[in-house]
């Protein structure tokens, strides 16, 4: 991103209070710490944590980033001699950080709605109270954001569902879901990557392939990408 | 080269790790006793991180097809060369046409072989290890099976030949004893393993958190690479608590609505969503991949510091290791 947008983005979005509640940070053994962003679970938080996850790639010592949903996780190279120090560090980068602006690629992706691959979208209807055709509508017509990867390779974790189609995922998962099946799992939106147990609901399938190693870029998503399911077709 | 004879179920090539793909959801995969390959790479002269067989089921079976030098390390699993028993952490010249034999170890989960020059499979995202869940990586993204023919890398003989026929190193679980220096705990066979408190430690009601570090915990069948499952009387939190997905690491230890905890390791996803309680300091994560099945562990609560502290002997055994075999290969034949 150009520094003209960096500057355009802090005067366009104060920097919090400094009353603002502090990010939680803790340890995982002595190489990973992970940030959580306070609050909600919210798109403008999400970008904080994209921001840090870019500043905190370029220090020294640092051998990964991964940013999860509204957190972040560090691993070191070797464990920091200064731990407070580092966590100094962080604290005040979050602080200091306008939210990362968005690049907005959008990806379109083409759903069968239903069908035997779509085989919890009755149930969806049911948990709605909603028609089937008002439940499809609502799912293509929303607009995802993706906050991170993660879980398995190329799975989008997608911000951005309706509220009204919100589904808890099952007690007892699918035993051999398909990798394309399109899915709900409480307030998030997904395509399952690989073939196995998922405990999502499935409300329909893509032919769109989430990760393949034959393509440069093998993730089709990348956080701060912008999703967009479109009907391809509705199966009874 | 070397040809599979007979082998069991979920035996694969790994190196050290698939590290920077974790951001894409790519998890590590790899070996799990990294010290245990690296010892064998060591012994041949290969860099740390070539790869190497993890065998975890026995027997395992194999001929060489070229004059190869080889090390087995890890769990002692009385490996025979053409019938000969060969000593523990051992390299070997074999010749073509040998068989080598590897039985059920007597302690230990995982042994290793290592091959001079490493096998030789395509690198993917940087790494030779096998991704079994996404079926890539290692050899044709699966585990070995009877007949599979592998590679080294480093073609006919490699830089092992150029040293004394064999020698050894001691084994990691001799030269690095369980538990902080000299505090073992005789009177109790169950593993100590040294864990830093993780995020939600906080969270769990004192009388959970006293048991957490009092219990004998045994790593029950549901355990493999992906992570082991803890039986012993569940951990309960006072009210349920919703996590965001965060990133994993091998040795975090997480409370899953049933109590029980887990301990994700190698095969683990990149992302999780469940309390975490403590993380296995690096020093003892070797150790752990060794503990069998049936087994059991209990945790031992660490500073920042002493975790630090713990990986001093580890490198002391190992620059050890490197100072000899330096002089073995120095050693005119």
């Amino acid at each position: 991103m150009s520094l003209d947008l960096t500057i355009a983005a802090a005067a366009d979005e104060a920097p919090p209070a400094p009353t603002e509640e502090l990010p939680k940070l803790s340890n995982i053994g002595t190489r990973a710490l992970i940030i959580e962003a306070p609050g909600a679970f919210d798109l403008r938080q999400q970008r904080r944590i994209l921001a840090l996850a870019d500043e905190v790639a370029t220090w020294s010592g640092v051998v990964e980033v991964v940013p999860g949903v509204t957190n972040l996780m560090l691993i070191f190279a070797e464990p920091p001699r200064d731990l407070q120090a580092c966590r100094r560090a962080l604290a005040e980068a979050w602080r200091r950080l306008p939210p990362k602006q968005l690049a907005s690629r959008v990806i379109e992706i083409p759903v069968i709605y239903g069908g035997e691959l779509g085989s919890d979208l009755a149930a969806v209807c049911a948990y709605s109270g909603l028609p089937r055709e008002e439940v499809i509508r609502i799912h293509s017509s929303g607009t995802y954001t993706v906050c991170c990867l993660g879980s398995s390779p190329g799975f989008g974790y997608l911000h951005g569902l309706d509220p009204k189609i919100f589904m808890p995922r099952k007690t007892v998962p699918s035993l051999r879901m398909l990798a394309g099946t399109v899915t709900i799992g409480g307030m998030q939106a997904g395509v399952s990557v690989s073939t196995g147990p998922n405990g999502w609901n499935a409300i329909g399938f893509t032919a769109v392939s989430m990760f393949d190693l034959a393509r440069d870029t093998p993730a089709l998503l990348a956080p701060g990408d912008i999703v967009r399911f479109t009907i391809e077709r509705d199966e009874p | 080269m070397i040809e599979v004879l007979s082998t069991f179920a979920l035996n694969t090539v790994q190196d050290l790790g698939r590290f920077g793909s974790r951001h894409l959801g790519v998890g590590t995969s790899g070996v799990m006793d990294p010290l245990a390959l690296t010892v064998g790479n060591i012994l041949l002269g290969n860099p740390d991180d070539a790869a190497g067989i993890e065998i975890q089921t026995f027997p395992f079976e194999l001929r060489f097809q070229v004059d190869t030098a080889f090390a087995v390390t890890g769990a002692d699993c009385t490996a025979t060369l053409d019938g000969r028993l060969l000593p523990p952490w051992w390299t070997t010249p074999a010749k073509a046409g040998q068989v080598l034999k590897l039985h059920p170890p007597k302690k230990g989960a995982r042994s290793y072989l290592t091959l001079a020059g490493g096998v030789d499979v395509p690198v993917i995202l940087g790494s030779r290890s096998t991704h079994l869940r996404s079926e890539f990586g290692g050899f044709m993204g699966r585990a070995l099976a009877k007949g599979d023919v592998l590679r080294t890398a480093g073609g006919v003989g490699g830089p092992a030949r150029l040293g004394p026929d064999e020698f050894g190193a001691e084994p990691a679980d001799m030269a690095l004893p369980p538990g902080a220096s000299g505090e073992t705990d005789s009177s109790d066979d169950t593993l100590p393993i040294r864990v830093l408190r993780a995020g939600e430690y906080e969270l769990f009601p004192q009388e959970a958190r006293q048991r957490f570090w009092r219990t004998a915990w045994k790593i029950t069948h549901q355990s493999d690479r992906a992570g082991y499952r803890l039986g012993g009387e569940p951990l309960k939190l006072a009210s349920r608590v919703e996590m965001r997905s965060y990133g994993i690491v091998a040795g975090v230890v997480q409370v899953p609505p049933s109590g029980e905890p887990i301990i994700q390791l190698s095969d683990a996803n990149t992302a999780g969503g469940y309390p975490k309680i403590a993380g296995v300091v690096e020093a003892d994560l070797w150790r752990l991949a060794q503990a069998r099945i049936g087994s059991s562990i209990r945790f031992v609560d660490t500073t920042y510091d002493d975790a630090v502290a713990a990986m001093a002997p580890v490198d002391t055994y190992l620059a050890q290791i490197r100072r000899v075999v330096e002089l073995y290969r120095q050693r005119p034949r």
